[in-house]
């Protein structure tokens, strides 16, 4: 990485970090769901992005990791327990899912994901006595770090903003190492990649238990932050939205994700006042984004870079 | 020295207007509305009552002098997002927050309001709003529990049906009414054949209808929100279901007449409010939205219109805007419609913020409601 | 048994509405390698737009109203949609164009609940109400008219593909491009008119369904995705299979629903659809496809 994006990096960080010592409760809440979308995405970017496989089913793993926390949450369970508990059962449940569905064909994970959303929004929904149903699961408890409570916006706000931040750096890490580079091999020319003893079902079935880890570890944040959760936040319209997100802020590319979530949770409210039409235009726009620039919203970075001499 | 009279004297003055201006400044109200999701039409209309209630009390000088400011946002009827903007009330110091109508969203949102001490009157009719131990909340229609038993007798004394199918929707609303039902007829020695759920957004209801009419029950009680409704009296004149329909509330509502058009005939239920109630000031009241809106309001528009002057009204009484007072005194308060025609109905608060007032039993004739008896309040207002 | 049959009677009539929008997903993808993700608002629009023309301003009848529409549907989803989306983006692949047509689906349904309304609105049946007795059955005129009217249309559509020029040449174009191309076929006509039938075939289906579902800018969604089940069961690349899987769907759900458990209603078509993905992807009526290298 350059050294002027390295320090633009590092400001933007700072700046996220200052942000919400100025803005009140609601605000706070606002960045701090940021940081919890995004590690979902960053779960989506994965699979969409350098796996090369449609998911339309994120939102399913999210739910899964928030239900997961919700029930051992209030059975008293640690949160540096539960965490790990959730991103394996996400993990598991990735790769149970994806081995039957990537042994057709391209486009069949991403229908295959999409009857799983739909599946466990069903589940969630109807099985009461465990989930609560459409009544959801209330006063979950938030964890409390060394003994110090995250009660609070802003401190519960610093411990995801750290946690997204480590995430991430997981990810960066994992896409460096060889088994990494073996992705952009699959990406590029998946028959080529074949060809050289890369076993794409395998890399791309990790890919996907990977993706889906990310999101349950996301789903466990997002179920202490609102202290409540429905079925009504993992539907497949959640999901589609987090594909978009991927899409629109450049999948495949590494900080995608933060603008395309930027664009999904944060820009809906600062255009408040614009209320429904926001999400007319996003719709419209996504498609004129397709036509014009369909490497998404970072990919104008490298126009400009191919204008230099 | 003249300059620096007339320098402090302008000072003076100036402080003097900021320190007035804090005091007169518009009063912050907030409105947490369905106007997206299952729930639009409900919050929409609530939206709109409340509207009109605040444009009317501010044309006549505002609450104590000052002018509301009434916003309004959308909840898109899901709970996190009626908790999460709450939470944005509570931080943009709201005196007083209308809304969700819907009981699933009131009571994951009314936690943000009661830890803020601010009061918050919903639409919402499930039982468990009330008897969560919170001070701040306040109802702007029945509790199920005052509703069902009040229904439950008029089943058994004029249908005289011995037994009842259940339909009912699956969320707080719909499940605190079932039980609340299943109690009160159980009470009434009335046998429940059948007890369907049906899901919120819900648009097939073939099987639901079926089951009912396997159950040969003598009358039906459906139990829905608006939409559903209109689709499920749609459904029952399609498989020519005829034995008597009954409802509460949101049956014979304004809109699930527009929606269900023919198939709301013959419908009955008892309604908390109903635009066609012979009381005048409902008359005048409804008058008045039809004016503004160009279409007839439903029980909705009535909860949210009432309960904005039911927020004059004890403003006034308390003298100053503070939240903590005005919950205290709405306890156990009673507002006549000869004081603050307002509020439609003279009512009566108890200490859980429930109320009590009459209430009438309407059937749908021609597309209409009709309103065939007036029922009086559990306890007798004084 | 008699309810059983008349479970089976409007599950098949409901199944024939998501038919239809199957039918059309269908002939989309195999003209065009385009998977429409807005189908659902495909059928959306058109109930709004019949909404519109019966309405005070215009105030047609229904037949009228209905004509008027499918000719709008024609210029709006056939040809601009065609035109100003499918065309610009099929040459980037398949995924684009699907991302594009979800941006579709969003863009269109907030423009409805923004500039129309949020709150559901009424549409009248063009069936009576009341039910036809049919040999000890009793059965809605509703149910009754909209299983015949969706199999006239299927049948008149298979005659059309099959007994016409233009019909034969539309399954060349979606079996072989280059080798109809090569025979002379004007290609790109034909994929057009496949856009303008599937334009049509959602403004039939809106007729249908509306009356139930009411007219709300969010009643695309399940249709939406029922049509996509009921396409994959019965094999997305053969137009027979879409109706078979919309019956499917529809039949199942109704018994589902009467005799299991109202709550997994939804779930029925959803299980037979990951059923058939594992166990027979190409669909129940479908032809196994090859990978191309």
């Amino acid at each position: 990485m350059s050294n002027a994006r390295r320090i633009a990096l590092v400001l933007g960080l700072a700046a996220y970090a200052v942000l919400p010592l100025f803005l009140k409760s609601y605000g706070v809440y606002l960045m701090t769901l940021l940081c919890v979308y995004l590690m979902a995405v960053f779960g989506l970017n994965l699979i969409v992005g350098y796996a090369g496989q449609m998911s339309i089913g994120q939102a399913a793993f999210y739910g899964i990791g928030a239900y997961h926390a919700a029930i051992l949450l209030k059975l008293g369970w640690p949160f540096f327990v539960v965490l790990p508990v959730a991103a394996v059962a996400c993990f598991a449940i990735g790769l149970v899912l994806g081995f039957p569905a990537l042994r057709v064909q391209h486009h069949y994970l991403a229908f295959a994901t999409l009857g799983f959303n739909v599946l466990v929004f069903l589940v969630m929904r109807n099985e009461e006595k465990l989930t609560g149903g459409t009544f959801g699961i209330s006063n979950i408890p938030r964890p409390s770090l060394l003994g110090y409570s995250l009660d609070g916006a802003l401190p519960f706000f610093y411990f995801a903003y750290a946690s997204v931040i480590v995430l991430a750096l997981v990810l960066w890490w994992l896409l460096r190492s060889p088994w990494g580079r073996a992705f952009a091999a699959l990406r590029d020319n998946p028959i080529r990649a074949e060809s050289t003893g890369v076993n794409i079902t395998a890399y791309t079935l990790l890919a996907f238990a990977i993706g889906a880890a990310c999101a349950g570890v996301g789903g466990v944040y997002l179920a202490s932050l609102v202290n409540f959760i429905e079925p009504g936040q993992f539907h497949l319209s959640v999901s589609l939205m987090m594909l978009l997100a991927v899409i629109v802020g450049g999948s495949g590319r590494f900080f995608g994700p933060v603008l395309g979530s930027v664009i999904v949770v944060l820009l809906p409210e600062w255009l408040r006042f614009l209320q429904d039409w926001y999400l007319a235009i996003f719709g419209f726009a996504v498609i004129v984004l397709m036509v014009f620039l369909p490497g998404g919203l970072l990919s104008l970075a490298d126009r400009f870079k191919r204008a230099d001499p | 020295m003249k300059r620096l009279f007339r320098n402090s004297a302008a000072a003076l003055a100036l402080a003097a207007c900021s320190v007035a201006s804090a005091q007169q400044g518009p009063v912050p109200i907030v409105g947490l509305v369905e106007l997206s999701g299952t729930g639009a039409t409900a919050g929409t209309n609530f939206d709109n009552g409340v509207k009109l209630a605040v444009k009317e009390i501010n044309a006549a000088g505002g609450i104590l002098g000052r002018k509301i400011d009434y916003q309004s946002w959308d909840t898109q009827t899901a709970p996190q997002t009626a908790k999460a903007l709450a939470q944005k009330a509570v931080d943009q110091g709201a005196y007083v927050v209308m809304g969700p109508v819907f009981s699933g969203s009131i009571i994951v949102s009314m936690a943000e309001t009661r830890r803020a001490e601010i009061p918050n009157f919903t639409g919402g009719e499930a039982a468990n709003i009330t008897q969560q131990g919170n001070p701040y909340i306040f109802r702007t229609s029945f509790t199920q529990s005052t509703a069902m038993p009040k229904l439950a007798r008029y089943i058994k004394d004029s249908v005289k049906a011995k037994s009842v199918a259940m339909m009912w929707v699956n969320n707080d609303f719909g499940k605190g009414g079932r039980d609340s039902m299943i109690k009160a007829l159980e009470a009434e020695g009335i046998k429940v054949a059948a007890d369907v759920s049906t899901d919120p957004g819900q648009v097939d209801f073939s099987s639901a209808v079926l089951k009912v009419k396997q159950s040969n029950a003598d009358a039906a009680f459906v139990y829905l929100n608006e939409e559903e409704s209109a689709r499920a009296l749609r459904e029952l004149k399609k498989q020519g279901y005829d034995k008597p329909l009954i409802g509460e509330t949101t049956l014979t509502g304004q809109k699930v007449i527009e929606l269900a058009g023919d198939a709301a005939n013959g419908a009955v239920a008892h309604v908390g409010l109903t635009v066609d109630a012979p009381q005048p000031a409902i008359k005048a009241f409804d008058e008045k939205f039809q004016k503004e809106y160009h279409y007839k309001s439903d029980h909705n528009g009535m909860k949210g219109y009432s309960g904005m002057y039911v927020v004059k009204a004890i403003t006034e009484k308390v003298g100053k805007f503070d939240g903590k007072a005005f919950a205290k005194a709405l306890h156990g308060a009673t507002i006549r419609v000869k004081d603050y025609p307002g509020v439609l109905l003279d009512v009566h608060f108890d200490d859980n913020g429930d109320l009590d007032r009459e209430s009438f039993l309407v059937k749908v004739e021609n597309g209409k409601q009709v309103v065939t008896a007036t029922l009086p309040p559990v306890n007798p207002i004084k | 048994m008699a309810d059983f049959l008349q479970l089976i009677i409007s599950g098949m009539a409901t199944g024939a509405i998501y038919a239809l929008a199957a039918l059309g997903f269908t002939l989309l993808w195999q003209a065009s390698n385009t998977i429409n993700f807005a189908q659902g608002e495909f059928v959306m629009i058109p109930a709004f737009v019949m909404l519109f023309f019966l309405g005070p301003t215009v105030g047609a009848p229904l037949w009228l109203a209905f004509l008027l529409t499918c000719l709008v549907s024609m210029l709006l989803l056939g040809y601009t949609f065609k035109r100003l989306i499918v065309d610009p983006l099929i040459r980037h692949g398949v995924i684009p164009l699907v991302i594009a047509t979800l941006g579709l689906a969003i863009g269109v349904k907030q423009l409805v609940k923004a500039g129309i309304t949020a709150q559901a609105m009424p549409f009248n049946s063009p069936f009576p109400d009341g039910l036809l007795a049919l040999g000890g059955l009793k059965v809605s005129y509703a149910d009754v008219g909209t299983l015949l009217i969706a199999g006239i249309i299927v049948v008149g559509l298979q005659v059309f593909l099959n007994r016409t020029v233009t019909g034969r040449a539309m399954q060349a174009v979606a079996q072989n491009t280059d080798a109809a191309r090569v025979l002379g076929i004007n290609v790109r006509r034909m994929v057009l008119y496949t856009f303008l039938i599937n334009a049509v075939l959602a403004v039939v289906a809106a007729l249908l369904v509306t009356p139930t579902y009411l007219a709300k800018f969010d009643m695309g969604e399940s249709i939406g995705l029922k049509a996509f089940y009921a396409a994959i069961i019965g094999g997305f690349n053969q137009t027979r299979g879409a109706l078979l899987g919309g019956v499917l769907v529809g039949v199942l759900e109704n018994l589902t629903g009467a005799y299991v458990s109202p709550a997994y209603k939804e779930g029925v078509a959803l299980l037979l659809f990951l059923v058939v993905i594992v166990f027979r992807p190409e669909g129940l009526l479908g032809r196994r496809e090859e990978r191309k290298v």
